[in-house]
């Protein structure tokens, strides 16, 4: 059988339970798409003999009758998640051999599922970037291609995207911090979603910004989105901001009506100079919406220009705290000590050698904002910002609006490189529709609705209730049915 | 305000980065920009309002005050860059 790796989490799960093909063969199939893709980089660590005997596993399992939906899936994972024995980096030179001794919660849960990892996928430096390109593994390309540049599949969850869009495997895990799930997905014509805060654990995922970081789904469709969150939601003890609620069936709320559904359209977030393309197709996702029986209305998020820079000063504090683990003593790089080097310098020059300039321009700019004196204007002030961004969204929620559709990005993917020797400030500025959903706290999720005029694709972001998920990607299959994004890069590799 | 290279240097110095003397002018005008994107945040009027600490109001979970794991040395030093004896070996710290 050909093209199995093209197949759905869905499709497979119903092929695999009746016998059409084994998990033996779905895995093969992507482990060969994988072994002809080596230009695309997305893969950094690839796990064939752990696949197989995963597959075979799961194989035995379907065979007897006790088959979880995700049972004998092959994914590829996010190398952010520590996974036992398998190099997990954050694709950081600070982690290069580092091999964890445990195994993450969210992986856990889906290999208790049944699933099968095939591999690590590739991403920007400890989950800081956009465009993939500060992974110590060299930037990952987007299977995207309309002329002779190669594009970014964007960041952080750039591999995950590339993967996902090129058939490397069924499905991926992503995180999002200010929009890493979310903005690859609209790069690569792939679904991303974000759960709520404290919907998924982050044990064993490495940690960024510990009050925005969040795992979730990075899909072929809407569905698959909801089978995926369903195995890696759980109520995690050793999570302390995990939410105590049952974990509802998700793909039983993709009922096909969302008759009566309220839908905000923001107006904060029509930008000066956002493209005529992008302002078209939200217009246009709009009515799709409201042909299926939804309310569209105007809505108002006042504090919406504030996002990005509140963002860019809590994350990178939190980072500077959560990256101070990284010292060469317990895991990972140490640098070569000289005579009479104490172990100040032990800490300066291992850092300064295992981190990249992104990483290393974040931690200091956290450190700065934290520091005696700087506190209250900077780190305190943006907390505060951060609960009126809050406060905007539960006023609308409040209003009974279900939930608010947003362009997920700027713009469509760019050329790898084009960014490089510009302002840092202008690639953050790629986060401008998603990073308001992390400092919310609510799940956020990128479908793709269209191509644009190069033959790109471009995604839309609905963001939901807290905890509402299930109407979430109620609405986005809604969108994803109406919009008959079927569109896939053509095969150059 | 301005971070001069002085300012850099301590930043750098607090952040456990080593920084080359020669780079510290570059450091302090990207650290500059990077903070006159944040001032923006001025603009807020931000009376009364409470600092945000997590989305959902929730007391931390507390659990029973016993051992739950341990004894797995072995592990916990098996990535460690220098480990002698059972313990994470550093250079000197006392004289």
């Amino acid at each position: 059988m050909t093209d199995l790796n093209r197949l759905t989490i869905a499709g497979a799960r119903d092929g695999l339970r009746k016998g059409d093909f084994t998990s033996a063969e779905l895995t093969e199939a992507c482990l060969d798409a994988i072994e002809q893709a080596g230009v695309l980089n997305a893969y950094c660590h690839k796990t064939p003999e752990k696949a197989r005997e995963m597959a075979a596993a799961a194989d035995s399992r379907i065979a007897a009758g006790d088959a979880p939906a995700m049972c004998g899936i092959p994914l590829g994972i996010k190398d952010l998640f520590c996974t036992r024995d398998v190099p997990s980096q954050a694709a950081s030179r600070i982690l290069e051999g580092f091999l964890p001794p445990y195994e993450s919660t969210v992986t856990q849960n889906l290999w208790d599922a049944g699933a099968v990892m095939l591999g690590k996928l590739s991403m920007d430096e400890f989950a800081m970037g956009s465009s993939n390109e500060s992974a110590c593994y060299g930037p990952v390309v987007n299977p995207w291609k309309v002329d002779d540049r190669q594009l970014t599949p964007g960041g952080s969850s750039g591999g995950s995207a590339a993967a996902v869009a090129a058939d490397l495997c069924l499905a991926a895990t992503g995180t999002d911090t200010g929009g890493s799930i979310r903005q690859p997905a609209a790069f690569t014509g792939t679904v991303g979603l974000k759960p709520t805060y404290g919907r998924v654990s982050r044990w064993g995922v490495i940690a960024f910004a510990s009050s925005l970081d969040q795992a979730g789904p990075m899909t072929k469709t809407v569905r698959d989105a909801a089978i995926m969150l369903g195995a890696m939601a759980s109520v995690d003890p050793k999570d302390s901001t995990s939410a105590e609620r049952p974990i509802p069936d998700y793909e039983a709320a993709l009922t096909g009506d969302i008759r009566g559904r309220r839908i905000g359209i923001p107006r904060e977030y029509r930008m000066d100079g956002m493209s005529d393309e992008i302002d078209a197709l939200w217009n246009k996702a709009a009515e799709m919406l409201r042909d299926a029986g939804a309310e569209v209305v105007d809505v108002s998020l006042p504090h919406t220009k504030y996002a990005l820079p509140a963002y860019y000063v809590i994350a990178p504090a939190e980072a500077s705290s959560n990256l101070a683990r990284y010292d060469g003593v317990r895991y990972g790089h140490r640098a070569r000590l000289e005579a009479g080097d104490g172990v100040v310098e032990m800490y300066e020059r291992s850092r300064a050698e295992g981190f990249g300039p992104e990483v290393q321009r974040r931690v200091m700019i956290g450190t700065y904002v934290l520091s005696a004196g700087f506190y209250d204007a900077y780190y305190n002030r943006a907390r505060k910002v951060r609960a009126l961004i809050k406060r905007d969204f539960d006023q609308v929620f409040a209003d009974g609006i279900d939930a608010i559709l947003t362009p997920a990005t700027p713009s469509a993917a760019f050329g790898l490189g084009e960014m490089s020797g510009k302002d840092p400030v202008e690639m953050y500025l790629n986060d401008v529709f998603t990073v308001t959903v992390n400092l919310a706290g609510l799940p956020g999720i990128s479908v793709p609705v269209g191509l644009d005029r190069q033959g790109l694709p471009l995604g839309m972001q609905l963001i939901g209730r807290p905890w509402d998920e299930g109407n979430l990607l109620n609405l986005a299959q809604s969108l994803e049915s109406a919009a008959g994004f079927t569109a896939k890069p053509s095969r150059w590799w | 305000m301005a971070i001069t290279e002085d300012e850099a240097r301590k930043v750098a110095h607090l952040a456990r980065i080593a920084v080359k003397d020669a780079d510290l002018p570059a450091l302090a005008q990207e650290l500059n920009g990077i903070l006159h994107f944040m001032e923006q945040l001025n603009e807020v009027d931000v009376e009364g309002v409470e600092p945000m600490t997590g989305v959902e109001p929730m007391r931390l979970k507390r659990r029973q005050d016993v051992v739950t794991d341990g004894e797995m040395q072995d592990l916990i030093l098996k990535n460690a860059p220098d480990a002698r004896e059972g313990f994470f070996a550093v250079p000197k710290v006392v004289e």
